[in-house]
């Protein structure tokens, strides 16, 4: 069993709403679903559409073949229809749409007279869409209504009413009506939570102990702080939309000089303003976690969808010479235990950890059967006031071992915190003194370094030990290519995925540049045109990439496509 | 300790040594700088209203006046150009109970952070703004300013300052600023009162102050000033918004030093529902905490 819907309509149709009440439900009822938008930077108008793919298998990414098409406009045929499978259905309404299809492929339903005929507005159209695809699956109405209660929960019980018959409705006339309709469900497994990736985001920034979040709005970053916002009065958070980006991480490094965890979150061109702050915390040894959801460039470039294109730029981001940590989740839950892990280390060694997503995985929604807290904690590397206050002296970039110097909490101790974007000396004082410069660049850069270097996780591996094709990928295309490996697994292929990116992990852990060159074929797949992660790789590792596939289309890889393009490679 | 007649010997040696806690590093600024008459103007209102060095945060960007903290003990935090309104804001969301000011020049606050300065105006976050306004870029040696006179020539300006000069105090009042203030380096008694005064106002304070720069510009000298500045009586209201426009527009042969416009607004953080237990740094989550509300709230996604 694996079924793939779309729906497909304009922007301010509500798709959005159709696919996320869908991927409830079918997540609610015990299977395994993934669901991606693809939308146009507008807020009415346009083509945008929703995919839902659910399975009783894990599934990861999203397919080409259609089994339902909600076509909610007339485009959504016109570019979809090629996509369906032969036996596939793409219900319309023709009063809508004001044309009708013949085929029969085609289910003319009537959305807004079925929803009007209940007493409810045109607004319940979508709900008799959702009632009728639940009906051609096979599923209870019930675990919708209990989605609606949700949802509706302000609403009257009228509105309540009228809804549930839209529903009712819609299945029904689909029930009677879709003589092709052939689908089977196999047996369900325990109920699932469906997490959206901007979200992850959030929630582990809750687990890392966020307590300040400063941002100005971007797509696709801004999911991360509306949801954070909601958060805010329940976990204790302060978040301010700030008048710019150059504010946002400012803001955000004067409240974890002062004390508190502090993140940030942007795309591309609000990085770029970010990264002089990016320097500054670098400089004041200020830990600060940063949110880069990507989107294609240069410049605003395709503001709603999708790439892997700043890879090379959060690494050089910056200038002057400082350590930085680098993560890109592949998952949901990846993105829950890397951002809080960015908190801790962020902390622990006073540097910029930053998160690396992008609207695909921001936007996608992935089912588990349950998130396991398990293993994580919450470390406070600030120095105790009692430790402090018994010194003498204070000095916020005192020379240690590690290059670690205590971080004291201003107005928390008796002595003065001070720090400066001008070189310093210990105290914090400018300075330009040769040698306090030099042992400066060696505190906060070398002697660091290999420590952080150490707490960064070796990339996972999934295939045979003995691969003669490893697929190489870092980030969001993880679900995509590990999807694409396991029906290539009979080849001999296997995945390599890095999600702690940099510092570029050692291979004590996992010596997986001797699995890379053993194998004949080493292919690095990315979402970008220049291979930036194959540069790294290569640099880092002293591998050699054998083959490089690119995508900078600002679309994501479908496995199909997949699977095609690496048919006519190996 | 608050100032007053009738000082006495003794007196006087207890307010010096009072002042030695803030005592910081030694100014780098030129002999002479108006400078060092703001940084006395500074202490003297700290010891007067009993701040301690470690209850107070400095923010401050890049100029001369970027300096300033390292010259007072305090917490510092010495940012970026510009950018010393939005770490002050952090700073002072993550702990409302320090004192936290900034201080700049002219080109720092109202030029390279115009629009930061915008913003912490509207949210009458609790900050107090001290701007070194020289009317000249001084660490750069010699640039026309955001508030340098229309006309003035310079080595980058040689057909003379083309744009019109900013006024700091109309601008302010025009966004209603909490409490808007020009003190003049050359009148320290004058200025640190209005020091005080901005302290203890609860919301944003902005006191733009004259300080002549003895080394680029060769117009705006203390003679120039002092031959201008006067102290703002009795007679005006700075709580009737219209009147303090008008003030506000005064430059020239006679320009008003003192409280221009104050209103009542409660202050950004007072407003903020998360704050109202108190300071967020004093309320960081305990993991065991923190676990049952994320599992409660990890439910919310099934």
């Amino acid at each position: 069993m694996d079924y793939s819907i779309k729906i497909g309509g304009e922007a301010g149709q509500g798709i959005q709403t159709i696919g996320d009440v869908l991927g409830r439900v079918f997540a609610r009822s015990g299977y395994h679903v993934f669901t991606n938008q693809d939308y146009e930077s507008r807020i009415r108008g346009g083509h945008n559409f929703y995919q839902i793919r659910l399975s009783d298998m894990p599934v990861r990414a999203p397919k080409r073949e259609l089994d339902i098409l909600i076509a909610l406009d007339g485009a959504s045929i016109t570019f979809h229809q090629p996509e369906m499978r032969e036996d596939g259905t793409i219900i319309y309404d023709s009063a809508l749409l004001m044309k009708t299809f013949d085929g029969p492929q085609f289910l003319d339903i009537p959305f807004l007279k079925l929803a009007t005929d209940t007493g409810a507005g045109k607004i319940a159209a979508n709900t008799v869409a959702t009632g009728a695809v639940l009906g051609m699956l096979g599923f209870s109405l019930e675990p919708l209504f209990d989605i609606m209660d949700i949802i509706l929960k302000k609403k009257d019980d009228e509105a309540r009413r009228q809804n549930r018959l839209s529903a009712v409705a819609g299945r029904d006339y689909a029930v009677a009506n879709c003589q092709r309709c052939s689908f089977t469900l196999s047996p369900a497994g325990p109920p699932k939570m469906l997490l959206p990736g901007s979200e992850a985001v959030g929630l582990g920034a809750l687990a890392g102990g966020c307590q300040f979040y400063s941002a100005y709005p971007m797509s696709p970053s801004t999911g991360i702080m509306v949801y954070i916002g909601a958060k805010a009065k329940e976990y204790g958070i302060v978040m301010e939309q700030a008048e710019d980006e150059i504010a946002a991480i400012n803001m955000a490094l004067g409240a974890s000089y002062a004390g508190v965890r502090s993140m940030t979150g942007t795309s591309g061109g609000g990085f770029a303003l970010m990264v002089e702050g990016l320097s500054l915390a670098a400089i004041t040894e200020t830990p600060i976690v940063i949110a880069l959801a990507q989107r294609p460039g240069p410049a605003t470039g395709l503001p709603s969808r999708t790439e892997q294109a700043d890879l090379l730029f959060a690494l050089y981001a910056g200038h002057g010479e400082f350590p930085r940590i680098i993560f890109a989740p592949g998952d949901p839950e990846q993105a829950i235990r890397l951002t809080a892990k960015a908190f801790d280390l962020a902390q622990k060694y006073q540097i910029p950890a930053i998160v690396m997503t992008d609207q695909y995985l921001g936007d996608s929604q992935w089912t588990f059967d349950s998130i396991s807290l398990d293993g994580m904690a919450l470390r406070d590397f600030r120095a105790g006031t009692g430790e402090i206050d018994r010194l003498d002296r204070y000095m916020r970039h005192a020379f240690t071992e590690t290059g670690i110097s205590p971080f004291a909490i201003p107005g928390k101790t008796r002595h003065v915190v001070v720090t400066d974007s001008d070189e310093h000396t210990e105290a914090g004082h400018l300075v330009e003194d040769a040698l306090i410069r030099r042992k400066m660049v060696e505190k906060r850069l070398f002697c660091k370094i290999e420590d952080i270097r150490k707490e960064i996780a070796p990339p996972a591996y999934f295939g045979p030990e003995n691969a003669a094709t490893v697929l190489i990928s870092w980030g969001s295309t993880y679900g995509i290519i590990r999807e694409a490996a396991e029906k290539l697994a009979d080849e001999r292929v296997g995945m390599l995925h890095f999600s702690e990116i940099y510092p570029f992990p050692g291979r004590e852990k996992f010596d997986y540049t001797g699995l890379l060159n053993r194998a004949d074929r080493r292919i690095c797949i990315e979402n970008n045109a220049t291979s930036q992660f194959a540069q790294l790789l290569e640099a880092q590792s002293g591998c050699t990439v054998t083959d490089r596939m690119t995508r900078y289309d600002g679309r994501p890889w479908l496995v199909e496509e997949l699977l095609e393009e690496l048919r006519g490679r190996t | 300790m608050t100032a007053g007649p009738g000082w006495s010997r003794n007196y006087w040696r207890n307010y010096v040594a009072e002042l030695e806690k803030y005592q910081g590093e030694a100014p780098a600024w030129c002999p002479g700088c108006g400078n060092f008459a703001i940084l006395r103007a500074f202490k003297e209102a700290l010891a007067e209203e009993n701040i301690e060095p470690d209850q107070l945060c400095i923010v401050s960007g890049i100029g001369q006046a970027g300096k300033f903290p390292h010259y007072v003990r305090c917490n510092t935090f010495n940012g970026l150009h510009g950018r010393s309104l939005p770490a002050a804001t952090g700073i002072k969301l993550a702990n409302h109970n320090m004192l936290v000011m900034a201080v700049g020049g002219d080109g720092d606050m109202y030029g390279e952070g115009g629009n930061h300065l915008l913003h912490a105006m509207r949210r009458n976050i609790g900050i107090k703004v001290f701007v070194h306004d020289n009317q000249i870029y001084g660490l750069t040696k010699g640039q026309a300013s955001p508030t340098s006179m229309e006309g003035m020539v310079t080595k980058n300006q040689p057909f003379g300052v083309l744009s019109e000069q900013l006024n700091p105090m109309a601008m302010a009042i025009s966004l209603d600023c909490g409490f808007v203030a020009r003190g003049y380096a050359g009148d320290y008694m004058h200025l640190k009162d209005l020091m005080r005064e901005a302290i203890r106002y609860p919301g944003f304070s902005l006191v733009d102050i004259l300080q002549p720069c003895v080394s680029f510009n060769k117009i705006n000298t203390f003679e120039w000033y002092s031959k201008r500045v006067y102290h703002i009586g009795d007679d005006h209201d700075p709580l009737d918004r219209i009147k303090a426009f008008t003030k506000a527009l005064e430059w020239g042969d006679r320009i008003p030093i003192g409280v221009i416009y104050r209103n009542d607004r409660p202050s950004f953080e007072s407003r903020v529902p998360v704050l109202s237990d108190g300071p967020l740094v004093d309320a960081r989550p305990e993991w065991e905490t923190l676990e049952k509300k994320l599992a409660e709230t990890l439910r919310e996604f099934y």
